[in-house]
Formats: C-alpha cells, structure tokens, sequence
C-alpha cells in the first residue's frame, strides 16, 4: 500500500457511513437519497458561486481545525477554539472601529488583526498556565471559558455595541479585505476574501513549525510522551503554556474572515460552532495541515449543500451527517490501527 | 412584636420561600445531569453529552406526550432516550474504544441537527413543538400546603430528583454495584484481575448515566409543556461543572448544583442591580476553574477516567 493511501482510509470510511446514515434519514422524510445528494453535489459545485460559497464557509474552519491540530500535537485537547475565537474576534471589532477614523485602512487592518489574535492567544493561555502550574485538566477549563467569553462579550458589549444591536460600528470599505469577486467576476456575490490566502499560508506556517524548528520537535515530543520529553531536556509546562497560546492565535484568525473580510464588524454569536467544527476537521484532516485543508472543504462544501436542498429535506440532515463523520472517524480510526496493529 | 413588624416579617419569609423555590426549580436540571454525569465518570468514561441527552431526552417526552397524550409515558420515553444516547456513548467509547472527549461533543452536535430535523419533520416548525401535556401535580399532605413552598413539593420531577440524589449516593458508595463501577473507574487493570467485567460494568453506568439524564430532559419538556430548538441551552455544561465543583460526589454536586441555581435565581431578582447579570452568569465556571485550580479544595476525578480499557494491551 503505498504510503499516501493508508491515512486517506478512515476518513473515507467515515463520510460513506455518515452518508449511508444520511440516506437512512432521507428515507424517513419521503425522498430519494441519491437524488438529494445529487442535487446537493450539482447546487454547490455547479457555479462558480457555489465554490465561493464552500472556500468562503471552509476558510475560519482552516483556522480553527489548525488550532485543534497544533493542541493535539502537543497532547492538549483545546475545545476552547469557540470562545477564543469570539474574544479575538470581539476585540478585532472593536479596535477597528475604534481606529476607522484615525488611521488609513490597511493601519487599521494590521492593528486590529493584531489585537485579536493577541487577545486570542492570552485567552487560551489561561488554560495552559492553569495546566502547568495547577495540573488542571484543559479540556473542562476550555469548556468552561467558552461560557465565560459569551458572558464577557455580553457584558463588554453594553458599551461596544451599536445601539439595539448586537454588533460592533461598521468598517469603512478601505479597511477591509478584498473580496476575490473584485478580481474574478463569476465569484462575485460571494464573500470569500483575502483571508482564503492567509488560511493557506496559516497552514504552511504550521506544517513548517511543527516539523521544521527546534520548538515543533520539543511540542510533538510533548504530545507523544510528556515524560521523556522532560527527561529529554524540554520544559514540557512552558510547551503546553506556548501551544494553547498558539492555537488561541490561530483561532482568533476566524475573526479576520469574518469581521475585516465579510461583515466589517464584529456579531454576538457569529461564531456558531466554528470551534467545535475545528474539532471535527482537525480529525477527519488527521491532524495534518494538507488533511485540513481537504477536512475543511469538505465541511465547508456539505454546510453550503445544507442550504441547497432545505426545498428537499431540512437543511439540519447536514448537522447529522456533521456529526455521524466526527463519530465515525474516531471509531474508524481506532479500529483500522488496531487491525493494523495485529497485523504487523 | 406590633402588627406592622409581623407583617414585614412574613413578606420577607414568604420572598425568601420564593427565592428558595425559583432556586431548587433552576436546579432540577443541573441535579439530574450532574448525577448522570457522575455515575459515567465513576465508571471511568467522560461523559460530556449531557447536553445532548437533554435534548434526545425532551423531545422523546414531547413526542410521547403529543402522541399517546399521557405525561407519565413521556418520561418513560424520556428515559429511554436519554438510555438509547447513552448506549451509543458506550459503543463508542468502550466498545471501539475510541475518544471520549470526542464522542461526547459529537453526540452533543448531532442531538442539535436531530431535534431540529424531527421538529420539522413532525411539527414543521425549526423552533418549537405542539403543546402537551405536563405531568399533574403530587398532593402530599401538610408540604403541598407550605406557604411559598408547596408548590414546589407537588411537582413530581422535583421530588424524583432529591430521590435521585440519595438514590445515586447509596449506589455508588453502598452497595456492591457501586464499589465494582468505581473500581473499573479508579483501576480498570486491577478490577479486570479480580474476575469484574469492566466492559459490562462501564456500560452500566453510561447507559444508567443516560437514563437519569434523560429525566432531565423529561423536566425541561414537561416543565415548559413543549419541545423548543435548543432548549437545553449549556445546562448540560452546567451539570457537568456541578459533579466537578462536587468532586464526583452525588451529594456535593447536589450542592453545587443549587449554588448554582441560586446564582441563577439571584440573576433573576436582581436584574442586575447589586451584581451585573454577566457576572453572576460566569460564576459556576468561574467556581469550576478554581475547584480545577486546587483554589478551593483539590478536585480528584477518578484515576481512570478518560482512559479506554484495552484487554489485549494488558494481557
């Protein structure tokens, strides 16, 4: 078997049994399978609009599924991506409206990018220092700060928001990304912007981070085994510390898509599950950079297919598939090396 | 004492009892979740579908309910629902053995994407049921006629949750049952050496995990006397903060739980006058994160937990 084949098995076999659920449920609501599932595949590929759609709804997953990936590199599962992500976000919107009318836009851009990923990057360490100074498990304190995010953003926004709204002031155009539209027509009417790039090169940064400097070596060496990397000479509690600072950064990269590349401001809620998305891409991409890129178009491709075929049957049949291919891609996972195991 | 003093006093009594009702109501929830969650994780599997099972849990009332009219056949689906999502968190996590974490978040996102598409199936609505019946009130003697409070002891599924709560402490700490499900928790390796099935047992409490969540969602669904999209709406996360700030005890989450229930209750009265709102919203993950911290007493979950049993890798 050659060596690209083997990792491609289980994600496969966890979208063809997430489909065959899919059809089972199609089945209940009185239409044909494969007539949904060709008009989902002709609605969202057929136009350039469509691709547009899916690349623009896969770019924050790009993100966060990084995010997810470089945690579980290091041995750290962030279910905090969500909460991180609304922090950066949050304070994305709110120093760029700040800033509108004092700088040149593309200051503005950089200022406010800036911010938020710092905000994200502080919030995600807290979990990590709450690790490596108390041992106190990442996985409920990440839960916990998705709630505690929502709550500060709801406190924070009495003063931020615009009036009645709960949004942060609108960006003027110059501050915000060019949309891909503006430089190839048939995409136009599609949101999907500048930020498509900065997700590609996110993943190159982290492909070359993770196995191309000394500090990526001392992060796997965390995640394969935290003791010997001690032993080893790396000061794992300051690994864990740095890594959730990381992924938090990256996280908070699902605002610049959202706040400087489509909407200009900042949204309550606007995030809707992008953080626990990221789980499921980072899973089905099997923790590598070029997995998440096809993890996250494929996510990307069946939310807008949702949408397409809600004439059909509801559009939440997508949310089911969603979360059959995360289930199954942890189970698929777990038996094809066992099975590879005994073999050898 | 003048005529004027008692009366002050007796308002002041009675808000008191209806701060105290509003309290335990809010916490009916959080009980039944926090209890689920703990006889799951004492068996050693993670068990952060709470959420999810709440979901499952209340609209299987609200369609028993709607279709057969009967309240009591509600929780009984209820409790089958939350059983059936439960079993599926087992056959995950110990039968394939795969994340528990993972499985947990999965089963709370399909139970999203499920209730929704039902709801439209059968009410074609994406927000809310028909309204059904609720379970009738209990008239127990002398309680039902508390001032402020009796109310609260003629609602079935508040007293079914302080049975619950006594109930889950004596299982787990005395009985046999209870002493082998926490030793497949603590060491798996060293019960299996001592003949327990730890497979079996870890189903038992998953699947007893998801059957007493599932009466949570049965109060959610007969309280409001409907399904509505998201009702759970993070009590399952909450639940889940309660057995931690309760250290895996069925009697200290029960308090946990109505700390928070009383937060929640204060948030209510308040309206954000002493406290903002938002604060008093974060305090049971606030409280959470310090319990984790060691900042108010070290929380020790089970040795096990999170941790797939592997017969073969240990011979």
């Amino acid at each position: 078997m050659k060596r690209w084949i083997g990792p491609l098995v289980p994600p496969l076999i966890a979208v063809f049994a997430a489909l065959l659920v899919g059809a089972g449920f199609i089945l209940t609501v009185g239409q044909d399978p494969i007539a949904v599932y060709g008009a989902m595949a002709s609605g969202v590929f057929g136009s350039a609009y469509g691709w547009g759609q899916v690349l623009f709804k896969a770019t924050p997953l790009v993100f966060s599924g990084l995010a997810v990936v470089l945690g579980f590199r290091a041995g750290l599962f962030n279910i905090g991506a969500e909460g991180q992500a609304m922090m950066g976000s949050f304070v994305m919107g709110v120093t760029g409206a700040w800033l509108a009318p004092r700088l040149p836009g593309i200051a503005v851009m950089g200022v406010a990018s800036a911010a938020g990923i710092a905000t994200g990057a502080a919030y995600a360490a807290i979990p990590g220092v709450l690790k490596a100074r108390f041992g106190a498990h990442e996985v409920i304190n990440t839960i916990m700060l998705n709630f505690v995010a929502a709550a500060l953003i709801n406190y924070f926004g009495h003063a931020a928001f615009v009036h009645e709204t709960v949004h942060t002031p609108e960006l003027p155009p110059a501050a915000m990304l060019t949309r891909l539209g503006a430089w190839w027509p048939p995409l136009q009417g599609s949101p999907v912007n500048l930020s498509l790039g900065l997700a590609a090169l996110a993943c190159v940064v982290v492909g070359l981070l993770l196995w191309r400097t000394p500090f990526g070596y001392e992060l796997r060496a965390t995640g394969m085994n935290p003791g010997a990397a001690e032993y080893g000479g790396t000061r794992v509690p300051a690994v864990w510390v740095k890594t959730m600072a990381l992924s938090g950064a990256l996280s908070a990269l699902v605002g610049v898509n959202f706040v400087l590349g489509y909407k200009g401001y900042f949204e309550s809620g606007f995030t809707s599950g992008v953080g626990f998305l990221g789980i499921a891409v980072a899973l089905l991409g099997r923790t590598h950079p070029i997995g998440i890129v096809l993890a996250a178009f494929f996510f990307g491709a069946l939310s807008q297919g949702g949408l397409v075929i809600n004439s059909l049957v509801p559009k939440e049949l997508v949310d089911i598939l969603q979360a059959i291919v995360i289930l199954m891609a942890i189970v698929s996972h777990e038996t094809v090396e066992r099975w590879m195991r005994k073999r050898s | 004492m003048d005529a004027e003093a008692l009366v002050i006093g007796e308002s002041l009594g009675l808000l008191f009892a209806a701060f105290v009702a509003q309290t335990v109501r809010i916490s009916v929830p959080y009980a039944y979740g926090a209890m689920g969650c703990t006889f799951s994780e004492r068996g050693g599997v993670i068990n952060i579908a709470a959420e999810g099972i709440f979901l499952h849990a209340a609209l299987a009332y609200t369609l028993a309910a709607y279709f057969t009219g009967s309240a009591w056949l509600g929780v009984l689906a209820a409790v089958a629902a939350g059983s059936a999502t439960g079993a599926l968190h087992a056959l995950v996590t110990v039968t394939f053995r795969a994340d528990q974490i993972t499985s947990g978040l999965g089963i709370n996102l399909l139970a999203v994407g499920l209730t929704r598409f039902v709801l439209k199936a059968v009410f074609h609505s994406s927000s809310n049921s028909a309204h059904v019946a609720g379970l009738a009130p209990w008239n127990i003697p002398v309680l039902s006629s508390l001032p402020g409070l009796g109310p609260l002891f003629e609602t079935p599924l508040v007293l079914v949750a302080v049975a619950v709560v006594v109930f889950s402490w004596w299982l787990l700490f005395r009985t046999p049952f209870g002493l082998r499900l926490r030793s497949v928790g603590e060491h798996p390796e060293a019960a299996a050496t001592l003949g327990l099935d730890v497979s079996r047992l870890r189903y038992a409490g998953v699947l007893l995990s998801g059957a007493v969540c599932g009466l949570g969602g049965a109060w959610l669904a007969s309280d409001q006397r409907s399904f509505t999209d998201q009702m759970s709406a993070g009590r399952g996360y909450i639940a889940l903060a309660a057995m931690i700030v309760g250290k895996w005890n069925p009697v200290g989450a029960a308090l946990a739980c109505l700390l928070f229930g009383a937060a929640e209750s204060l948030q209510i009265r308040l309206q954000g006058a002493a406290i903002p709102n938002e604060f008093l919203q974060m305090l049971p993950y606030v409280v959470t994160m310090l319990v984790l911290a060691g900042a108010i007493g070290r929380a020790h979950p089970p040795a096990a937990v999170g941790k797939p049993y592997d017969p073969e890798s240990h011979g």
